[in-house]
Protein backbone atom coordinates (compact mmCIF):
# COMPACT_ATOMS: atom_id res chain seq x y z
CA UNK A 1 0.00 0.00 0.00
CA UNK A 2 2.63 2.51 1.10
CA UNK A 3 6.39 2.09 1.04
CA UNK A 4 8.96 4.75 1.79
CA UNK A 5 12.69 4.16 1.95
CA UNK A 6 15.31 6.57 3.21
CA UNK A 7 12.93 9.48 2.75
CA UNK A 8 14.15 12.97 3.46
CA UNK A 9 12.81 16.47 2.96
CA UNK A 10 14.56 19.82 2.95
CA UNK A 11 13.27 23.35 2.50
CA UNK A 12 16.37 25.07 1.15
CA UNK A 13 19.11 24.57 3.71
CA UNK A 14 16.68 23.49 6.43
CA UNK A 15 16.33 19.76 6.96
CA UNK A 16 12.76 18.85 7.91
CA UNK A 17 13.27 15.10 8.31
CA UNK A 18 15.76 12.53 7.12
CA UNK A 19 16.11 8.77 6.62
CA UNK A 20 12.49 7.89 7.24
CA UNK A 21 11.45 4.33 6.39
CA UNK A 22 7.78 3.36 6.30
CA UNK A 23 6.08 0.24 5.11
CA UNK A 24 2.35 0.02 5.58
CA UNK A 25 -0.14 -2.51 4.26
CA UNK A 26 -3.90 -2.73 4.58
CA UNK A 27 -4.65 -3.14 8.27
CA UNK A 28 -1.54 -1.20 9.29
CA UNK A 29 -1.67 1.86 11.53
CA UNK A 30 1.31 4.22 11.60
CA UNK A 31 1.31 6.55 14.60
CA UNK A 32 3.46 9.65 14.10
CA UNK A 33 4.30 11.69 17.18
CA UNK A 34 6.65 14.51 18.03
CA UNK A 35 6.74 18.13 19.15
CA UNK A 36 5.59 21.09 17.09
CA UNK A 37 7.83 21.83 14.14
CA UNK A 38 9.42 18.38 14.13
CA UNK A 39 8.26 17.63 10.58
CA UNK A 40 5.12 15.53 11.17
CA UNK A 41 2.87 17.59 8.92
CA UNK A 42 5.45 17.71 6.13
CA UNK A 43 5.90 13.93 6.32
CA UNK A 44 2.15 13.41 6.15
CA UNK A 45 1.90 15.70 3.12
CA UNK A 46 4.62 13.65 1.45
CA UNK A 47 2.87 10.38 2.34
CA UNK A 48 -0.41 11.74 0.96
CA UNK A 49 1.27 12.61 -2.34
CA UNK A 50 0.87 16.35 -1.83
CA UNK A 51 4.57 17.14 -1.56
CA UNK A 52 7.60 15.54 -3.12
CA UNK A 53 10.42 14.19 -0.95
CA UNK A 54 13.84 15.72 -1.52
CA UNK A 55 15.36 12.25 -1.71
CA UNK A 56 14.45 8.64 -1.10
CA UNK A 57 12.05 6.19 -2.63
CA UNK A 58 8.30 6.50 -2.23
CA UNK A 59 5.59 4.22 -3.52
CA UNK A 60 2.03 5.43 -3.08
CA UNK A 61 -1.30 4.06 -4.24
CA UNK A 62 -3.36 5.95 -6.83
CA UNK A 63 -4.65 9.24 -5.51
CA UNK A 64 -8.30 8.19 -5.69
CA UNK A 65 -7.73 5.77 -2.81
CA UNK A 66 -5.97 8.31 -0.57
CA UNK A 67 -7.92 10.30 1.99
CA UNK A 68 -6.11 13.28 3.53
CA UNK A 69 -7.14 15.46 6.44
CA UNK A 70 -4.78 18.35 7.12
CA UNK A 71 -4.72 20.92 9.91
CA UNK A 72 -7.71 22.54 8.18
CA UNK A 73 -10.84 20.51 7.43
CA UNK A 74 -10.45 21.40 3.71
CA UNK A 75 -14.07 22.35 3.10
CA UNK A 76 -15.56 25.50 1.55
CA UNK A 77 -16.81 27.76 4.33
CA UNK A 78 -19.44 29.51 2.22
CA UNK A 79 -21.01 26.23 1.12
CA UNK A 80 -23.21 23.96 3.20
CA UNK A 81 -22.06 20.49 4.36
CA UNK A 82 -24.33 18.96 1.73
CA UNK A 83 -22.91 21.12 -1.07
CA UNK A 84 -19.34 20.41 0.03
CA UNK A 85 -19.86 16.66 0.11
CA UNK A 86 -21.78 16.66 -3.18
CA UNK A 87 -18.89 18.50 -4.83
CA UNK A 88 -16.20 16.18 -3.47
CA UNK A 89 -18.40 13.15 -4.02
CA UNK A 90 -18.59 14.02 -7.71
CA UNK A 91 -14.87 14.72 -8.00
CA UNK A 92 -14.08 11.40 -6.27
CA UNK A 93 -16.62 9.50 -8.39
CA UNK A 94 -18.49 8.19 -5.35
CA UNK A 95 -21.35 5.90 -6.35
CA UNK A 96 -24.69 6.15 -4.54
CA UNK A 97 -23.51 9.55 -3.45
CA UNK A 98 -26.72 10.70 -1.84
CA UNK A 99 -26.97 7.69 0.46
CA UNK A 100 -23.29 7.81 1.36
CA UNK A 101 -23.43 11.53 2.16
CA UNK A 102 -26.57 11.09 4.23
CA UNK A 103 -25.02 8.23 6.18
CA UNK A 104 -21.84 10.20 6.97
CA UNK A 105 -23.71 13.36 7.97
CA UNK A 106 -25.92 11.30 10.29
CA UNK A 107 -22.98 9.51 11.78
CA UNK A 108 -21.03 12.68 12.55
CA UNK A 109 -24.07 14.54 13.87
CA UNK A 110 -24.32 17.05 11.02
CA UNK A 111 -27.57 15.94 9.37
CA UNK A 112 -29.69 18.62 11.05
CA UNK A 113 -27.32 21.38 9.91
CA UNK A 114 -26.73 20.02 6.41
CA UNK A 115 -28.23 23.15 4.80
CA UNK A 116 -26.36 25.64 7.01
CA UNK A 117 -23.23 27.37 5.82
CA UNK A 118 -20.00 25.95 7.20
CA UNK A 119 -18.89 29.48 8.14
CA UNK A 120 -21.51 29.42 10.91
CA UNK A 121 -20.04 26.22 12.41
CA UNK A 122 -17.73 25.89 15.38
CA UNK A 123 -14.22 24.59 14.64
CA UNK A 124 -15.21 21.21 16.04
CA UNK A 125 -18.19 20.91 13.69
CA UNK A 126 -15.96 21.87 10.79
CA UNK A 127 -13.56 19.12 11.82
CA UNK A 128 -16.43 16.63 11.82
CA UNK A 129 -17.28 17.75 8.29
CA UNK A 130 -13.63 17.40 7.32
CA UNK A 131 -13.78 13.80 8.52
CA UNK A 132 -16.93 13.21 6.45
CA UNK A 133 -15.08 14.56 3.40
CA UNK A 134 -12.11 12.26 4.01
CA UNK A 135 -14.28 9.17 4.45
CA UNK A 136 -16.63 9.99 1.56
CA UNK A 137 -14.82 7.93 -1.07
CA UNK A 138 -13.93 5.15 1.36
CA UNK A 139 -10.16 5.51 0.89
CA UNK A 140 -7.84 2.54 1.31
CA UNK A 141 -5.09 4.81 2.72
CA UNK A 142 -6.05 7.47 5.27
CA UNK A 143 -3.57 10.18 6.19
CA UNK A 144 -4.86 12.15 9.16
CA UNK A 145 -3.00 15.10 10.64
CA UNK A 146 -4.21 15.82 14.18
CA UNK A 147 -7.68 14.38 13.50
CA UNK A 148 -8.80 14.95 17.11
CA UNK A 149 -8.17 18.69 16.77
CA UNK A 150 -11.05 20.79 18.11
CA UNK A 151 -13.35 17.80 18.58
CA UNK A 152 -15.42 17.72 21.76
CA UNK A 153 -15.66 14.54 23.87
CA UNK A 154 -18.53 13.18 21.80
CA UNK A 155 -16.78 13.93 18.51
CA UNK A 156 -13.54 12.38 19.73
CA UNK A 157 -15.39 9.25 20.86
CA UNK A 158 -17.02 9.04 17.42
CA UNK A 159 -13.63 9.27 15.78
CA UNK A 160 -12.24 6.59 18.12
CA UNK A 161 -15.04 4.31 17.04
CA UNK A 162 -14.53 5.17 13.38
CA UNK A 163 -10.80 4.46 13.52
CA UNK A 164 -11.54 1.00 14.94
CA UNK A 165 -14.02 0.37 12.10
CA UNK A 166 -11.37 1.44 9.62
CA UNK A 167 -8.86 -1.08 10.91
CA UNK A 168 -8.83 -2.95 7.60
CA UNK A 169 -7.49 0.17 5.85
CA UNK A 170 -3.97 1.58 6.04
CA UNK A 171 -3.86 4.54 8.40
CA UNK A 172 -1.23 7.19 9.07
CA UNK A 173 -2.14 9.39 12.03
CA UNK A 174 -0.13 12.25 13.51
CA UNK A 175 -1.26 13.38 16.92
CA UNK A 176 -0.19 15.17 20.06
CA UNK A 177 -2.38 12.79 22.01
CA UNK A 178 -0.79 9.39 21.26
CA UNK A 179 -2.45 7.67 24.24
CA UNK A 180 -5.76 8.00 22.45
CA UNK A 181 -4.77 5.77 19.52
CA UNK A 182 -1.76 3.89 20.92
CA UNK A 183 -3.73 0.64 21.19
CA UNK A 184 -4.46 0.72 17.43
CA UNK A 185 -0.91 1.44 16.28
CA UNK A 186 1.05 -1.26 14.50
CA UNK A 187 3.98 1.03 13.60
CA UNK A 188 5.38 4.08 15.36
CA UNK A 189 7.45 6.99 14.21
CA UNK A 190 8.71 9.42 16.83
CA UNK A 191 10.06 12.77 15.61
CA UNK A 192 12.30 15.21 17.45
CA UNK B 1 -20.47 0.95 6.65
CA UNK B 2 -17.11 1.83 5.11
CA UNK B 3 -17.60 -0.26 2.03
CA UNK B 4 -18.42 2.15 -0.79
CA UNK B 5 -16.74 1.56 -4.14
CA UNK B 6 -15.70 4.24 -6.59
CA UNK B 7 -16.29 4.03 -10.29
CA UNK B 8 -15.41 6.07 -13.36
CA UNK B 9 -17.75 7.40 -15.97
CA UNK B 10 -18.29 10.89 -14.64
CA UNK B 11 -17.21 13.06 -17.50
CA UNK B 12 -14.59 15.77 -17.58
CA UNK B 13 -17.21 18.38 -18.33
CA UNK B 14 -19.37 17.28 -15.43
CA UNK B 15 -16.36 17.91 -13.16
CA UNK B 16 -15.84 21.32 -14.78
CA UNK B 17 -19.54 22.09 -14.32
CA UNK B 18 -19.52 21.10 -10.65
CA UNK B 19 -16.40 23.15 -9.93
CA UNK B 20 -17.62 26.21 -11.86
CA UNK B 21 -21.00 26.01 -10.12
CA UNK B 22 -19.15 25.98 -6.81
CA UNK B 23 -17.22 29.16 -7.74
CA UNK B 24 -20.39 30.96 -8.85
CA UNK B 25 -22.20 29.88 -5.69
CA UNK B 26 -19.34 31.12 -3.52
CA UNK B 27 -19.46 34.52 -5.23
CA UNK B 28 -23.23 34.67 -5.05
CA UNK B 29 -22.99 34.20 -1.28
CA UNK B 30 -19.85 36.17 -0.45
CA UNK B 31 -20.48 38.98 -2.99
CA UNK B 32 -16.86 40.04 -2.82
CA UNK B 33 -15.42 39.92 -6.32
CA UNK B 34 -18.05 41.24 -8.73
CA UNK B 35 -19.09 44.31 -6.67
CA UNK B 36 -15.42 45.23 -6.26
CA UNK B 37 -14.83 44.86 -10.01
CA UNK B 38 -17.91 46.96 -10.80
CA UNK B 39 -16.91 49.72 -8.43
CA UNK B 40 -13.36 49.69 -9.74
CA UNK B 41 -14.21 49.86 -13.43
CA UNK B 42 -16.86 52.56 -12.94
CA UNK B 43 -14.53 54.64 -10.78
CA UNK B 44 -11.73 54.28 -13.31
CA UNK B 45 -13.91 55.30 -16.23
CA UNK B 46 -15.21 58.27 -14.22
CA UNK B 47 -11.65 59.36 -13.41
CA UNK B 48 -10.68 59.02 -17.08
CA UNK B 49 -13.74 61.03 -18.06
CA UNK B 50 -12.67 63.97 -15.92
CA UNK B 51 -8.94 63.53 -16.49
CA UNK B 52 -9.08 63.61 -20.28
CA UNK B 53 -9.08 67.07 -21.84
CA UNK B 54 -12.18 68.06 -23.78
CA UNK B 55 -11.96 67.10 -27.42
CA UNK B 56 -9.78 64.03 -26.84
CA UNK B 57 -10.12 61.65 -29.76
CA UNK B 58 -12.17 58.45 -29.79
CA UNK B 59 -9.07 56.29 -30.27
CA UNK B 60 -7.38 57.68 -27.15
CA UNK B 61 -10.53 57.03 -25.14
CA UNK B 62 -10.65 53.45 -26.46
CA UNK B 63 -7.08 52.95 -25.24
CA UNK B 64 -8.17 53.95 -21.77
CA UNK B 65 -11.11 51.55 -21.95
CA UNK B 66 -8.64 48.70 -22.49
CA UNK B 67 -6.50 49.88 -19.57
CA UNK B 68 -9.60 49.91 -17.35
CA UNK B 69 -10.66 46.43 -18.49
CA UNK B 70 -7.24 44.83 -17.97
CA UNK B 71 -6.90 46.22 -14.45
CA UNK B 72 -10.49 45.27 -13.60
CA UNK B 73 -9.67 41.74 -14.72
CA UNK B 74 -6.55 41.81 -12.56
CA UNK B 75 -8.67 42.75 -9.56
CA UNK B 76 -10.96 39.78 -10.22
CA UNK B 77 -8.01 37.45 -10.72
CA UNK B 78 -6.47 38.37 -7.36
CA UNK B 79 -9.66 36.99 -5.79
CA UNK B 80 -9.96 33.91 -8.00
CA UNK B 81 -8.15 31.46 -5.73
CA UNK B 82 -8.88 33.12 -2.38
CA UNK B 83 -11.20 30.35 -1.05
CA UNK B 84 -8.68 27.66 -2.01
CA UNK B 85 -5.78 29.64 -0.54
CA UNK B 86 -7.37 30.69 2.74
CA UNK B 87 -8.75 27.27 3.59
CA UNK B 88 -5.96 25.16 2.08
CA UNK B 89 -8.48 23.65 -0.32
CA UNK B 90 -6.10 23.28 -3.20
CA UNK B 91 -4.80 20.16 -1.40
CA UNK B 92 -8.26 18.61 -1.44
CA UNK B 93 -8.83 19.49 -5.10
CA UNK B 94 -5.41 18.29 -6.21
CA UNK B 95 -5.88 14.95 -4.46
CA UNK B 96 -9.21 14.32 -6.18
CA UNK B 97 -8.92 11.84 -9.04
CA UNK B 98 -10.42 14.23 -11.58
CA UNK B 99 -8.27 15.74 -14.32
CA UNK B 100 -6.56 18.74 -12.74
CA UNK B 101 -7.12 20.86 -15.81
CA UNK B 102 -10.84 20.70 -14.94
CA UNK B 103 -10.02 22.91 -11.93
CA UNK B 104 -8.42 25.45 -14.30
CA UNK B 105 -11.24 25.35 -16.83
CA UNK B 106 -13.89 25.81 -14.13
CA UNK B 107 -12.01 28.81 -12.74
CA UNK B 108 -11.69 30.26 -16.25
CA UNK B 109 -15.46 30.00 -16.69
CA UNK B 110 -16.08 31.69 -13.35
CA UNK B 111 -13.59 34.48 -14.11
CA UNK B 112 -15.22 34.93 -17.53
CA UNK B 113 -18.64 35.23 -15.90
CA UNK B 114 -17.39 37.84 -13.41
CA UNK B 115 -15.58 39.79 -16.12
CA UNK B 116 -18.64 39.63 -18.38
CA UNK B 117 -20.82 41.02 -15.60
CA UNK B 118 -18.38 43.89 -14.99
CA UNK B 119 -18.33 44.66 -18.71
CA UNK B 120 -22.13 44.63 -18.94
CA UNK B 121 -21.94 47.75 -16.81
CA UNK B 122 -18.58 49.11 -17.99
CA UNK B 123 -19.28 49.21 -21.74
CA UNK B 124 -22.53 51.21 -21.52
CA UNK B 125 -20.79 53.48 -19.00
CA UNK B 126 -17.96 54.03 -21.48
CA UNK B 127 -20.45 54.79 -24.22
CA UNK B 128 -22.16 57.33 -21.95
CA UNK B 129 -18.91 59.01 -20.81
CA UNK B 130 -17.03 58.98 -24.11
CA UNK B 131 -18.49 57.68 -27.36
CA UNK B 132 -20.42 54.73 -28.72
CA UNK B 133 -18.88 51.30 -29.25
CA UNK B 134 -19.05 49.36 -32.48
CA UNK B 135 -19.45 45.61 -32.96
CA UNK B 136 -15.71 45.16 -33.58
CA UNK B 137 -14.83 46.57 -30.18
CA UNK B 138 -17.42 44.42 -28.43
CA UNK B 139 -16.15 41.36 -30.32
CA UNK B 140 -12.58 42.24 -29.38
CA UNK B 141 -13.57 42.60 -25.71
CA UNK B 142 -15.23 39.17 -25.78
CA UNK B 143 -12.16 37.57 -27.37
CA UNK B 144 -9.82 39.38 -25.01
CA UNK B 145 -11.83 38.13 -22.03
CA UNK B 146 -11.14 34.54 -23.02
CA UNK B 147 -7.38 35.12 -23.22
CA UNK B 148 -7.31 37.16 -20.02
CA UNK B 149 -9.26 34.52 -18.10
CA UNK B 150 -7.12 31.66 -19.47
CA UNK B 151 -3.75 33.24 -18.77
CA UNK B 152 -4.87 35.04 -15.63
CA UNK B 153 -6.20 31.87 -14.02
CA UNK B 154 -2.91 30.08 -14.60
CA UNK B 155 -0.87 32.97 -13.21
CA UNK B 156 -3.34 33.25 -10.33
CA UNK B 157 -2.68 29.61 -9.46
CA UNK B 158 1.09 30.24 -9.65
CA UNK B 159 0.75 33.21 -7.35
CA UNK B 160 -1.24 31.20 -4.79
CA UNK B 161 1.76 28.95 -4.24
CA UNK B 162 4.09 31.86 -3.56
CA UNK B 163 4.54 34.02 -0.51
CA UNK B 164 4.26 37.53 -2.02
CA UNK B 165 1.21 36.54 -4.04
CA UNK B 166 -0.29 40.03 -4.34
CA UNK B 167 2.96 41.13 -5.94
CA UNK B 168 3.53 38.06 -8.07
CA UNK B 169 0.18 38.03 -9.87
CA UNK B 170 0.50 41.44 -11.57
CA UNK B 171 4.16 40.75 -12.35
CA UNK B 172 3.25 37.51 -14.10
CA UNK B 173 -0.06 38.54 -15.61
CA UNK B 174 0.51 42.05 -16.97
CA UNK B 175 3.38 41.20 -19.37
CA UNK B 176 1.30 38.30 -20.72
CA UNK B 177 -1.70 40.63 -21.15
CA UNK B 178 0.21 43.08 -23.38
CA UNK B 179 -0.69 41.20 -26.61
CA UNK B 180 -4.35 41.30 -25.54
CA UNK B 181 -4.18 45.09 -25.23
CA UNK B 182 -2.36 45.35 -28.57
CA UNK B 183 -4.99 43.20 -30.25
CA UNK B 184 -7.90 44.88 -28.51
CA UNK B 185 -6.81 48.44 -29.26
CA UNK B 186 -5.93 47.45 -32.83
CA UNK B 187 -9.34 45.88 -33.40
CA UNK B 188 -11.19 48.81 -31.78
CA UNK B 189 -9.21 51.48 -33.60
CA UNK B 190 -9.96 50.39 -37.11
CA UNK B 191 -7.86 47.51 -38.42
CA UNK B 192 -10.52 45.08 -37.20
CA UNK B 193 -10.17 41.73 -38.96
CA UNK B 194 -6.43 41.32 -38.62
CA UNK B 195 -6.41 42.12 -34.91
CA UNK B 196 -9.48 40.03 -34.17
CA UNK B 197 -7.70 37.10 -35.81
CA UNK B 198 -4.67 37.90 -33.66
CA UNK B 199 -6.86 37.72 -30.54
CA UNK B 200 -8.32 34.40 -31.68
CA UNK B 201 -4.78 33.07 -32.14
CA UNK B 202 -3.73 34.37 -28.72
CA UNK B 203 -6.74 32.69 -27.09
CA UNK B 204 -6.03 29.39 -28.83
CA UNK B 205 -2.28 29.28 -28.14
CA UNK B 206 -2.29 30.61 -24.59
CA UNK B 207 -5.49 28.78 -23.70
CA UNK B 208 -3.95 25.49 -24.76
CA UNK B 209 -0.67 26.24 -22.98
CA UNK B 210 -2.43 27.23 -19.77
CA UNK B 211 -4.69 24.15 -19.92
CA UNK B 212 -1.69 21.86 -20.32
CA UNK B 213 0.51 23.66 -17.79
CA UNK B 214 -1.97 23.86 -14.91
CA UNK B 215 -1.26 20.30 -13.78
CA UNK B 216 2.41 21.20 -13.20
CA UNK B 217 1.61 24.47 -11.48
CA UNK B 218 -0.60 22.94 -8.80
CA UNK B 219 1.25 19.70 -8.12
CA UNK B 220 4.53 19.47 -6.33
CA UNK B 221 4.83 15.74 -6.85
Amino acid sequence: MLTARNLSKRFGAKRVFARVDVSLDAGGFLLVTGPNGSGKTTLLRVLAGLAAPTSGELQLPAREVIGYLGHDPLVYRELTPLENLQLFGRLYRVPERRERIGMLLERFGLWDVRHDRVSTFSRGMQQRLGLCRVLLHDPALLVLDEPFNALDAEGAALLDETLVELSSRALVVATHDPDRVERLATERLVFG
Amino acid sequence: MFGARTRGGVTYFADVGALARKDLLLELRAKETVPAMLLFVLSTLTIFHFALPRGTGHVAALGLLWVALVFTALLGLTRAFVPEREQGLMDALVLAPCDRSAIWLAKVLAVLAFLGLAELVALPAFAAFFSGLDGRTIGAVALADVGIAAVGTLTGAMAVAGRARELILPLLFLPLAIPVVVGGVGASAGAGGRYLAFLVLYDAVFGLLAWAAFEYVVSET
